[in-house]
C-alpha cells in the first residue's frame, strides 16, 4: 500500500501495517501519540519488565562469572546484553532487529552451538577413560590409590575445631583416645570427655563440631588425612562419615612439581601427552583425561584396516537402501494417492485412514513387531503366509536386505501418500482436460503432465527423504541390528548395517568403550557425504522449476 | 516530547534491573551461606528409577529427621542411567548417589566418576559375592542391596523330580515330548539375531569354561581371556550337538520361551525371578531347582548385583556415606527394596528373613551362592557380540565348533587390544 514514507499520513491504527518503512513512521507517531493509550502502556510495561528481568539475569551472570574468573564468557555476556538493550530501547532502523533477535538467539543456542560443539569433540579424545579434566583425573587416581590397611582397627572419631583448623579425636578399639590433624600426627589426648561407649568426644580448648556443622564442611572434613605417626610411611587416618575412621596407606604418590605419580616399587608414571599417565614400560593409570588430538579421529576412519574393507560395502548398501526406499515409497504412495483421489471412488476417507495407519505407529514398535512377524519358525509370515516354510527373512544376508527395505517401505509410504495427495489436489483440473482434448490417454497425461508438475513440489521432499533414510538408524537397529554379520572383520558390522549404525557400533560398541571423539568425526564425514549428494540433487531439481 | 518516553523506559528498566538483580544475588548469597554455615538445608541427590523411589521414601524421611539433610529423588531411565552418570559427573551436575547394576562399575572407575566407600565392619553382613561384585582394584565402591540370577524352573506336573545332570533333564524332557504331554523338552530364551551368552553361561561353566580368569579375591583378570581354552571348545561342540538335536532353538526368543512354559508346553525353563510372577499367574505348578551340570563341573550362573554408588564429585560425601551405610544397609530398607523388585536382598539378615517365608527367593538365592558376579571390567563389553554370534552360529549348525569358537575368541582379543 503506502510505500512512501516521505508523505506522512495521519496514523491509522486500525489498519494493518504494510511495510517496514511505513510502519516505522507509524510507530514513531504511535510511540508519541499512544503512550497514554491503553495498548501502548501495557506493551511498554511488559517491555520494561521483560527487559528488566533480562538485564537482571545478565547482571547476575556477570557477578557469578566474575566470581569464577570466567573473563571471556563475561565479556561475551556484556556485549550481548548491551546489544539486546540497544535493539529494544531504540527505534527506527533497529525495528527488524526486534523481531529477529529472539530467533537468532535460539538459533545460536540450539543449532550453531551444538554443531560447533560436536565439531570440536571430533578433535578431542573424549571417550570412556578420557572423560574429564586432568585435575579430576589426578584426584580420582589419588582417591583410588588410598587403600585401607588390611585388618587395621576401626577408630571412632569426632571432629574438633581450634583456630579454624580441624582435628580428629579418635578412639581405637582398646579405648585409647588420641588427637591429630593434617599437620599434627596422632598423639594421645589427656583427659578427654567421653560418651557412654567410651569414645572420646571433646577436649579442653577445642570445640566439638555438631553433626550439622560437620555437614556444612563435608568437603574439608573428608579431605583430612591425619598421620598416625611422624613416620610418613605409617599411613594416615581418614573418615568418610565423620564417625568412624580407618587407617589408609596410598600406593601412589603424586608430585606436583614434576607432574608424575610414583608407586611403591618406584615406577614413575609420566603424562605422555595423550591424556594419561603411563610408565616407560607402558603401564597406565586410569582414568585419563580429555585433550585435543587434532585430526587423529579422522585419519583413523581411513587407516584402520578392519574398517576400510567393510566401509565400501556398507556405503554401497546404504546408497541402495536409501535410493530403493525413496523410489519404492514414492511409487507406492503416489499410486495410492492417484487411486484414492479418483472423483468417483466411494469411502475415500476410510481408505485414506487405513492407508495412513502405519504412519501412526512409533518406528521402535513397528521394528520390533516386524522382527517378530519375520521370525523363521514362529513368525506370522512364515507360518501363515508361507505355510510353515522356514525362510530366514532376517538372518540370510540378501533376504535380510530385502526384508529391511520391505519394512521400511511399509513404514514410509504413508508419508509419500500424504504429500502426493496434497500435491495432486493442488494441480489444476484444466490441464488434465486440456491433455484429454489433445488426445492424450491416461498414462500419457500422467507421464507428461501430472508427474512433472508433481515433481516440482515433491522433488525437494524426495531429497529430504533420501537424507533421512541415509541415516535411518531406528529401522535397522530395531529389525536386524545390522546383522547378519560379516565374517571378515573383527567389528560387529553386518550386511544390513547403514553408515550411521556402523558409526554407532564402531564408536560405542567396541570394547564397551564409548568414543565420542571418533563418533563425532565419523558423523562429520557422513554429513559431508549427505550434504554433497543433497546439493547436487537440489541443483538438478532447479531444472524442474522451469516447467512452471 | 521525544526524549521523555525513552528516558522513562530506561529508568524503569534500570529500576527493575537493580531490584531483581538484588533479589537474585540475594538468593544466591543466602543459599551459599546456608549451605556454607548453617544447618538443615543441604540436599543429597539420588538417581533412581520409578520402581525403587517409593521404597526409599520412608528412609529418606527418617534421614531428614535425624540429620536435617533432604534426600531428593530424581527418576531416571534405568537403561541409560550409567551413560548419563558418566557424562554428567564431570560437569558437576551429576547426583550424589546413583542406583546401578554392578557390571557398570568398571566403566565408572575407568572414567573416575565413583568414589570408594568404606563399609568397615558392616561389610561382613553382606553376601560375599555381593561385596566382591562392588569391589574394583581392591576398593569397595558400592553398597549392594540385591542379587539376581537364573535357575532351572521345573513344571512339577511334567517332571516330578529335579534333574541331577543336564543329560537327565533332557531325557526326562524328551520322554514327556514323546508321551505327548509337552511340546519342547527344555526351553531357554535366545535371540535369533545375537544369541544369549548370559542364559547359556551355566551350561558353559559346567564344562569348566569361563570368560575371564578370576583372581583369588574374586575379581576378574582382564589380561587373561579364558574363553578360548579347551574347556570352551568342548562347550562349543556341545552347543552344536544340542542345536542339531533341537534342544536349543535359536528362533525361540525369551518371550516365546516364557509363553510356552506358561502354557505348560515344556517341563523346564531356564530363567530368572522376573518370569516367576507370570508363571504363577498362569497356574503352573513349579519348582525352582539348582542348575544341572552338563559337563561335570558345577554350573555357575552370572550374578547381577544392584548397588548404590557415591559420585566422585559429590560435595556431600559425609552425608552420602552415612545415608548409604547406616540407613540403606538395614533390614527394613533391603526388605522394602525386595518387595518392589522381587530380587534376593544382599544383606544376609534380610535375605534370611525373607527366604524363611518365600521359598522362591530362597531357591534362587541358593543357586546364586554358586554363581559368579558378572565381570564388571570394561573389557567385558568387547566380549558379548562375538561370543553370542559364535554360539548362535553353532546352534544353527554352521561351521566347525573349534574354528567358529577360536575365530570369535581371536576377534574378542583384537577388540580388547584396540
Amino acid at each position: 500500500m503506502a510505500k512512501t514514507a516521505s508523505v506522512p499520513k495521519p496514523p491509522t491504527p486500525d489498519k494493518p501495517r504494510q511495510s517496514g518503512r511505513a510502519s516505522t513512521a507509524a510507530s514513531r507517531r504511535t510511540a508519541a501519540g499512544f503512550v497514554g493509550g491503553n495498548r501502548g502502556t501495557l506493551g511498554l510495561v511488559i517491555k520494561i519488565i521483560l527487559l528488566g528481568l533480562f538485564d537482571a539475569f545478565a547482571v547476575w551472570l556477570v557477578f557469578a562469572m566474575s566470581a569464577l574468573q570466567m573473563w571471556i564468557p563475561l565479556a561475551v555476556t556484556v556485549v550481548i546484553a548491551g546489544l539486546i538493550n540497544w535493539i529494544y530501547l531504540g527505534k527506527g532502523k533497529r525495528l527488524p532487529g526486534k523481531y529477529l533477535t529472539p530467533g537468532v538467539v535460539f538459533l545460536v543456542i540450539f543449532q550453531i552451538f551444538v554443531i560447533f560443539f560436536s565439531g570440536y569433540i571430533a578433535f578431542t579424545n573424549y571417550s570412556d577413560g578420557h572423560n574429564s579434566t586432568k585435575a579430576d583425573a589426578i584426584s580420582a587416581i589419588q582417591g583410588a590409590a588410598q587403600k585401607r590397611v588390611p585388618d587395621s582397627p576401626t577408630y571412632a572419631v569426632n571432629i574438633l575445631r581450634k583456630d579454624g583448623q580441624f582435628y580428629f579425636i579418635a578412639t581405637d578399639p582398646k579405648g585409647v583416645v588420641s588427637i591429630g590433624s593434617d599437620t599434627q600426627p596422632l598423639t594421645e589426648a589427656r583427659n578427654p570427655t567421653r560418651d557412654d561407649t567410651g569414645a572420646g568426644t571433646g577436649l579442653a580448648g577445642y570445640e566439638t563440631l555438631t553433626l550439622s556443622q560437620v555437614l556444612s564442611d563435608q568437603e574439608k572434613i573428608t579431605a583430612i588425612s591425619v598421620p598416625v605417626s611422624s613416620d610418613p610411611g605409617g599411613g594416615s587416618l581418614r573418615t568418610d562419615d565423620a564417625s568412624s575412621a580407618y587407617l589408609y596407606k596410598s600406593d601412589l604418590a603424586y608430585d606436583q612439581k614434576t607432574d608424575t605419580f610414583t608407586d611403591g616399587s618406584g615406577a614413575v608414571y609420566l603424562d605422555d601427552g595423550k591424556g594419561e599417565f603411563v610408565t616407560s614400560g607402558g603401564q597406565q593409570l586410569t582414568p585419563g583425561w580429555k585433550i585435543e588430538v587434532g585430526f587423529k579421529n579422522f585419519t583413523e576412519a581411513f587407516t584402520n584396516t578392519q574398517l576400510s574393507g567393510p566401509l565400501l560395502r556398507v556405503t554401497i548398501w546404504t546408497s541402495v537402501f536409501s535410493i530403493m526406499s525413496v523410489l519404492l515409497t514414492f511409487a507406492l504412495g503416489l499410486f495410492l494417492a492417484m487411486v484414492l483421489n479418483h472423483p468417483t471412488l466411494r469411502g475415500k476417507k476410510l481408505y485414506r485412514v487405513l492407508v495412513i495407519l502405519p504412519y501412526a505407529f512409533p518406528v521402535y514398535l513397528s521394528g520390533l513387531v516386524w522382527a517378530g512377524l519375520l521370525n523363521p519358525e514362529f513368525g506370522f509370515v512364515n507360518q501363515v503366509l508361507f505355510g510353515g516354510a522356514q525362510i530366514p527373512w532376517l538372518t540370510a544376508p540378501l533376504l535380510a536386505q530385502f526384508s529391511v527395505i520391505l519394512v521400511n517401505v511399509w513404514l514410509g509410504y504413508p508419508y509419500m501418500f500424504l504429500v502426493c495427495t496434497g500435491a495432486l489436489q493442488s494441480l489444476p483440473e484444466e490441464l488434465n482436460e486440456a491433455a484429454r482434448v489433445d488426445g492424450a490417454g491416461p498414462w500419457r497425461a500422467f507421464r507428461s503432465i501430472k508427474l512433472p508438475l508433481l515433481l516440482v513440489s515433491i522433488a525437494p521432499l524426495l531429497i529430504a527423504s533420501f537424507a533421512f533414510n541415509f541415516n535411518n538408524f531406528n529401522v535397522i537397529y530395531m529389525l536386524t541390528r545390522g546383522w547378519p554379520r560379516f565374517s571378515d572383520t573383527t567389528f560387529d558390522i553386518g550386511s544390513t548395517d547403514l553408515l550411521i549404525t556402523m558409526v554407532y557400533k564402531v564408536a560405542f560398541g567396541q570394547g564397551g568403550a564409548r568414543d565420542y571423539g571418533l563418533a563425532s568425526a565419523l558423523s562429520i564425514l557422513i554429513f559431508l557425504l549427505v550434504g554433497a549428494i543433497s546439493i547436487i540433487a537440489f541443483r538438478r531439481t532447479k531444472a524442474l522449476e522451469d516447467i512452471n | 516530547m521525544k526524549v521523555t518516553p525513552k528516558a522513562r523506559i530506561a529508568a524503569a528498566a534500570l529500576l527493575i534491573t537493580a531490584l531483581s538483580s538484588a533479589a537474585l544475588t540475594g538468593c544466591s548469597a543466602s543459599s551459599s551461606t546456608t549451605s556454607g554455615t548453617s544447618t538443615g538445608s543441604s540436599t543429597l541427590t539420588l538417581w533412581t528409577d520409578a520402581l525403587r523411589a517409593p521404597a526409599l521414601k520412608a528412609v529418606a524421611t527418617q534421614f531428614k529427621k535425624d540429620t536435617g539433610v533432604t534426600v531428593k529423588f530424581v527418576i531416571k531411565d534405568f537403561a541409560t542411567v550409567d551413560q548419563d552418570f558418566i557424562s554428567q559427573v564431570p560437569t558437576g551436575k551429576g547426583p550424589d548417589i546413583i542406583v546401578s547394576p554392578h557390571d557398570k562399575l568398571g566403566a565408572y572407575v575407568q572414567n573416575g566418576v565413583v568414589a570408594p566407600i568404606q563399609l568397615g565392619d558392616s561389610a561382613s553382613k553382606y553376601a560375599k559375592v555381593a561385596i566382591q561384585a562392588v569391589t574394583y582394584d581392591g576398593n569397595v565402591y558400592g553398597l549392594p542391596y540385591s542379587i539376581e540370577n537364573i535357575a532351572m524352573v521345573r513344571n512339577t506336573a511334567l517332571a516330578p523330580t529335579a534333574a541331577k545332570t543336564f543329560d537327565d533333564l533332557i531325557s526326562t524332557g524328551k520322554a514327556s515330548v514323546a508321551a505327548g504331554s509337552a511340546k519342547y523338552p527344555f526351553l531357554l530364551g535366545l535371540d535369533p539375531k545375537q544369541g544369549d551368552p548370559y542364559h547359556l553361561y551355566p551350561l558353559q561353566t559346567s564344562f569348566g569354561s569361563s570368560v575371564f580368569a578370576q583372581n583369588s579375591d574374586g575379581s576378574y583378570d582382564a589380561s587373561n581371556l579364558t574363553l578360548g581354552d579347551p574347556a570352551g571348545v568342548k562347550f562349543a561342540a556341545a552347543l552344536k550337538t544340542w542345536g542339531a538335536e533341537g534342544i536349543l532353538n535359536p528362533n525361540i526368543t525369551a518371550e516365546i520361551a516364557a509363553t510356552s512354559f506358561e502354557n505348560g508346553e515344556a517341563p523346564y525353563l531356564l530363567t530368572g525371578p522376573w518370569n516367576i510372577g507370570a508363571i504363577k499367574k498362569a497356574g503352573i505348578k513349579y519348582a525352582i531347582d539348582p542348575l544341572p551340570s552338563a559337563g561335570g563341573e558345577p554350573a555357575q550362573p552370572f550374578l547381577g548385583i544392584n548397588a548404590f554408588f557415591v559420585s566422585a564429585k559429590s560435595k556431600n560425601k559425609v552425608a552420602a556415606t552415612k545415608f548409604l551405610v547406616n540407613y540403606l544397609g538395614t533390614d527394613a530398607v533391603q526388605e522394602k527394596l525386595y518387595e518392589v523388585g522381587d530380587r534376593a536382598p544382599a544383606l544376609t539378615s534380610a535375605f534370611r528373613k525373607i527366604s524363611a517365608s518365600n521359598p522362591d527367593v530362597q531357591a534362587f538365592g541358593k543357586v546364586g551362592l554358586n554363581g559368579v558376579p558378572m565381570p564388571s571390567i570394561p573389557q567385558m563389553g568387547s566380549v558379548w557380540a562375538d561370543w553370542g554370534s559364535a554360539e548362535l552360529a553353532l546352534i544353527k549348525g554352521q561351521g566347525d565348533p573349534a574354528t567358529v569358537w577360536k575365530t570369535a575368541v581371536a576377534n574378542v582379543k583384537a577388540k580388547i587390544a584396540g
